[in-house]
């Protein structure tokens, strides 16, 4: 318990009620079990998309990905595969790297690694849909 | 001494993943761009290079996900005993390489 306990007019049970152990790690793991189940049949769908494209042309590929259905479960994968990955690599992170420092950074390069190429493919889909 | 093979392989296919979205990045952005953005992503991902990196992901995608499921049962207290958790481990290392290689056929059949 931090120096906080002490000059804290809020109890101890107050200051910890909802961090758990591990702070935020609870519902990261519950968002990581989340985001695998949605994944489950998103990457199989996924796959499936790719694979009714192999060997085709430009147009077709380009009319395929921007067709609503195949568009919104691209979409989907891309959600939850993105935010499932960046809660991934946080977890790998903890775990092996120890300086507080070098931590911090590799957390945060990890958010904006997960946010450039989230907002680019969900970009590229958009586009393909809409122009 | 599998088990302990396939927890680790689940973190390395996972990050393997994470890095592989940089391909899946290009190729849609190419598509996205243009016919010649296109032709040239296409033209890597069938170099030995690009399809040996398109292979690692399928393989890493599938073994990733047969382990997520397993963690999944074992999550609920199932299969954590000896006989068990090996046929588990056994499952995701075979089911991820046959997975794979079925997709190739795939592939290449409608190639």
């Amino acid at each position: 318990m931090n120096d906080k306990t002490s000059s804290s007019m809020r109890t101890p049970m107050g200051q910890v009620r909802h961090l758990g152990s591990a702070k935020s790690g609870t519902k990261n793991a519950w968002h990581m079990r989340v985001t695998a189940i949605a994944l489950l049949p998103l990457a199989i769908i996924f796959v499936a998309i790719i694979l009714s494209l192999v060997g085709k042309d430009f147009n077709t590929v380009r009319a395929t990905l921007g067709s609503p259905l195949p568009a919104i479960l691209i979409l989907l994968f891309l959600l939850a595969g993105i935010y499932h990955m960046m809660l991934g690599m946080k977890e790998i992170i903890e775990d092996y790297v120890h300086g507080e420092l070098c931590k911090t950074w590799l957390v945060m390069l990890n958010m904006f690694f997960a946010a450039a190429i989230g907002l680019a493919c969900i970009y590229a889909v958009l586009r393909l849909s809409f122009v | 001494m599998l088990t302990m093979m396939m927890s680790i392989t689940h973190r390395i296919t996972g990050a393997g993943l994470y890095f592989g979205t940089l391909v899946l990045a290009w190729w849609l952005i190419a598509a996205a761009t243009g016919p010649a953005a296109f032709a040239t992503a296409n033209w890597f991902m069938g170099t030995i290079i690009g399809r040996l990196i398109l292979f690692g992901f399928t393989w890493a995608l599938f073994t990733h996900m047969l382990g997520g499921i397993r963690h999944m049962i074992q999550d609920t207290g199932r299969c954590m005993e000896h006989p068990q958790r090996e046929y588990l481990a056994q499952a995701t290392l075979w089911g991820g390489i046959v997975l794979t290689i079925l997709v190739w056929v795939i592939a290449y059949s409608v190639r």
